[in-house]
């Protein structure tokens, strides 16, 4: 109604209060062409369109007796009589006339007059609505594409510029903004011992509000994390900051977790964000942790979950507008489908490439994105020299297994110095009669000390009521032995090759050569924790061992 | 198996040569019988001090980070380290420790003396 409203002004110049609406300019008091009328307001459900719309031609105001706002508006005015001015069936305002100056009655010439005026008045006022609106819209329009413009810059601009790189692992991201630009965003944070973070958001509302509040949510959580604090911990800290500025009715989810890529433990806290995935040898699994979103309310607690990621397994972590897109049916893109794609292991496509082509196939190609899409995944990758080796030993209680693998020894020894001596002994005692070559045995027997010294003191710390369990075990290619301790999700930093010329120069310490001697004398090492143990899996291949004529 | 304690003994074969004879495990236990034992052989001032292992049968990552100090004491005093009777094992494991390549490595004392005695006298 806005430019009916404003053609009603525009006719109330020649209306009640000029009082003379047909007098020369001459004889019109200053003071009433100057006055801004008040505008009369008609309700689109006010009885009078109606009755305006049905009867052409001027008409006598006092004669109207209708339950009518608007009339008793025009009463009150002074309105005498008013010709409405009626475009293409639509009423598109109305022609005043307080009462004559000779105090007389309107003349049939009169009305006749204004008839015809009205007539030729009507489709030129309804096309100069039609452009005001256009010109109102057009600026509406500009207003909103230049605002679409700051919101893409602002997101844009804080978007990571390079995905991270490191060994072992392969990262990947997408981020396809809707046309509204919702608050979606992503962030790679790293830290000086190596271990990498990993935001993935999401504000409410769209446009530059919500670029503000993502720019704003990012600044915080970088802030936060600065000083290497758990997940949980900096999304505390992002709440309790976030909260005295965020626009009301306004809040972020959003999920932390921070990457050791060294041992591949994932260790995530989640402001209500979508929940990621994890893609491993079983199929799929939700990474699930509770906590509200951020800036709804201060105070709040996060809870903090870890899981490992093995050689292979990978993670997506995502936002809503890849679960809420729909297809022309209006049904969800939804949970359940991405669980079926996380779960299919045998596709070799990455996973982001994988979503898209689902996401593309299940929208059609006349889809019109509702929300932003932003998709951050990682993998880790298989080293080339283990993939002859069996993917998976068998579990703890099982003395055969589907792969073949039997148990050849299985013990437990007190976590006391030097019982790693046992350790060895044992081991080399079930191997015996293998067909391994006296240097391999010896190779794995150094292993295995080792392994089991770091058992005892980084594990079990030397307590001796903990025992540090053994056990060997053999395949047709392979043989195993596993190394289980109680240090629960200890990490296992990632055997560096030792600088041994800084430590012939005193810059280092002499120490540090157990995991760099295990790396060396073992095929394949495989770290596994749970909440109870940490495992250390020692893998050596029975084939191929170019000293096997020495066993003779 | 209790583990065995390291032993060592020192004997000064040649005027500028002095023997440390171990027995025993090289481990976290042997640190002090090491160092006791490499500091006094040192008070002889001599050019090279040979490490004979022929009746050490365990040397394990503590032990190799025992050795690696050895050494740098004997860099920083511009003496010779050498090495012998190691297994065939940590023959090996000297060489992917590098160790092999700051210390040489001979199969038995008598190679290493006679090498010794030829670098000494030149």
């Amino acid at each position: 109604m806005t430019a009916f409203l404003s053609s009603i002004q525009r006719l109330r110049r020649i209306g009640p209060r000029s009082r003379k609406p047909e007098a020369s300019r001459n004889t019109v008091r200053k003071e009433d062409w100057n006055a801004t009328p008040s505008p009369i307001t008609i309700a689109p459900d006010d009885p009078i369109v109606a009755y305006f719309l049905s009867m052409p031609g001027a008409i006598e105001i006092a004669k109207l007796h209708l339950d009518s706002p608007a009339l008793r508006d025009l009463k009150s005015a002074g309105v005498t009589i008013t010709i409405p001015l009626v475009s293409q069936g639509e009423l598109v305002g109305l022609l005043n006339l307080g009462p004559r100056l000779s105090q007389q009655e309107y003349s049939t010439d009169d009305r006749r007059l204004l008839n015809t005026l009205a007539t030729q008045a009507a489709p030129a006022v309804r096309v100069a609505q039609m452009v005001r609106q256009q010109r109102v819209e057009a600026r509406e329009r500009e207003r909103i594409e230049q605002e679409l413009r700051i919101a893409r810059l602002i997101q844009q601009t804080l978007l990571p510029k390079e995905l991270p790189s490191v060994q072992g692992w392969q990262f990947a991201a997408y981020y396809q903004p809707a046309r509204a630009v919702g608050g979606d965003f992503y962030d790679f944070l790293y830290f000086d011992d190596g271990r990498l973070g990993i935001v993935i958001g999401d504000v409410t509302d769209k446009g530059v509000p919500a670029a503000l509040v993502m720019a704003t949510t990012r600044s915080i959580l970088r802030t936060a994390a600065q000083a290497g604090d758990t997940p949980g911990i900096v999304l505390e800290q992002a709440n309790n900051l976030l909260c005295p500025d965020i626009p009301p009715k306004m809040f972020v989810t959003c999920l932390y977790a921070i990457l050791d890529p060294r041992t591949g433990r994932i260790h995530y806290a989640n402001a209500g964000h979508d929940l990621p995935y994890q893609r491993h040898s079983e199929g799929a699994s939700v990474l699930r942790a509770t906590g509200m979103p951020l800036g709804l309310m201060p105070g709040m607690r996060y809870e903090e979950k870890e899981t490992y990621l093995k050689e292979g397994d990978s993670v997506l972590f995502y936002s809503d507008g890849l679960i809420e897109a729909h297809n022309p049916a209006r049904d969800m893109f939804g949970f359940p489908r991405l669980m079926t794609l996380m779960s299919d292991s045998a596709d070799s496509v990455p996973l982001i490439e994988r979503m898209l082509n689902e996401l593309a196939s299940f929208t059609g190609s006349d889809w019109e994105q509702e929300d932003d899409v932003t998709l951050v995944a990682l993998q880790r990758k298989v080293a080339p020299e283990n993939k002859a080796t069996p993917s998976k030993l068998p579990e703890a209680s099982d003395n055969t297994s589907n792969d073949g693998w039997h148990t050849l020894e299985s013990f437990d020894l007190p976590s006391e110095p030097g019982n790693e001596r046992q350790a060895m002994r044992k081991v080399g005692d079930a191997l015996q009669h293998l067909d391994l070559s006296p240097k391999r045995i010896e190779q794995l027997k150094t292993a295995v000390a080792e392994a089991t010294m770091n058992a005892m003191e980084h594990g079990n710390h030397y307590q001796t009521d903990l025992p540090v369990q053994i056990r060997v075990l053999a395949s047709e290619t392979c043989v195993a032995v596993r190394i289980s301790d109680r240090g629960q999700n200890a990490d296992i930093p990632d055997p560096q090759t030792p600088n041994l010329e800084a430590k012939l120069s005193e810059l280092q310490t002499p120490r540090g050569w157990g995991l760099f001697l295990i790396k060396n004398l073992v095929d394949d090492m495989r770290v596994t924790t749970d909440q109870n143990h940490h495992i250390v899996e020692l893998i050596i291949s029975r084939e191929g061992d170019s000293h096997a004529s020495q066993n003779a | 198996m209790p583990a065995r304690t390291l032993e060592a003994h020192i004997r000064h074969h040649q005027p500028r040569v002095t023997v440390i004879e171990l027995h025993g495990e090289v481990n976290a236990f042997a640190e002090e019988t090491l160092n006791t034992a490499y500091g006094e052989a040192e008070g002889q001032n001599p050019e090279v001090i040979l490490l004979n292992f022929s009746d050490v049968d365990y040397i394990n990552s503590t032990g190799i980070a025992l050795i690696v100090s050895l050494l740098a004491r004997a860099r920083k005093s511009h003496r010779q380290l050498l090495s012998c009777g190691l297994s065939e094992h940590y023959v090996e494991i000297f060489n992917i420790t590098r160790l092999a390549d700051f210390m040489s490595v001979y199969p038995d004392e008598t190679s290493a003396l006679a090498d010794a005695a030829k670098d000494t006298t030149h």
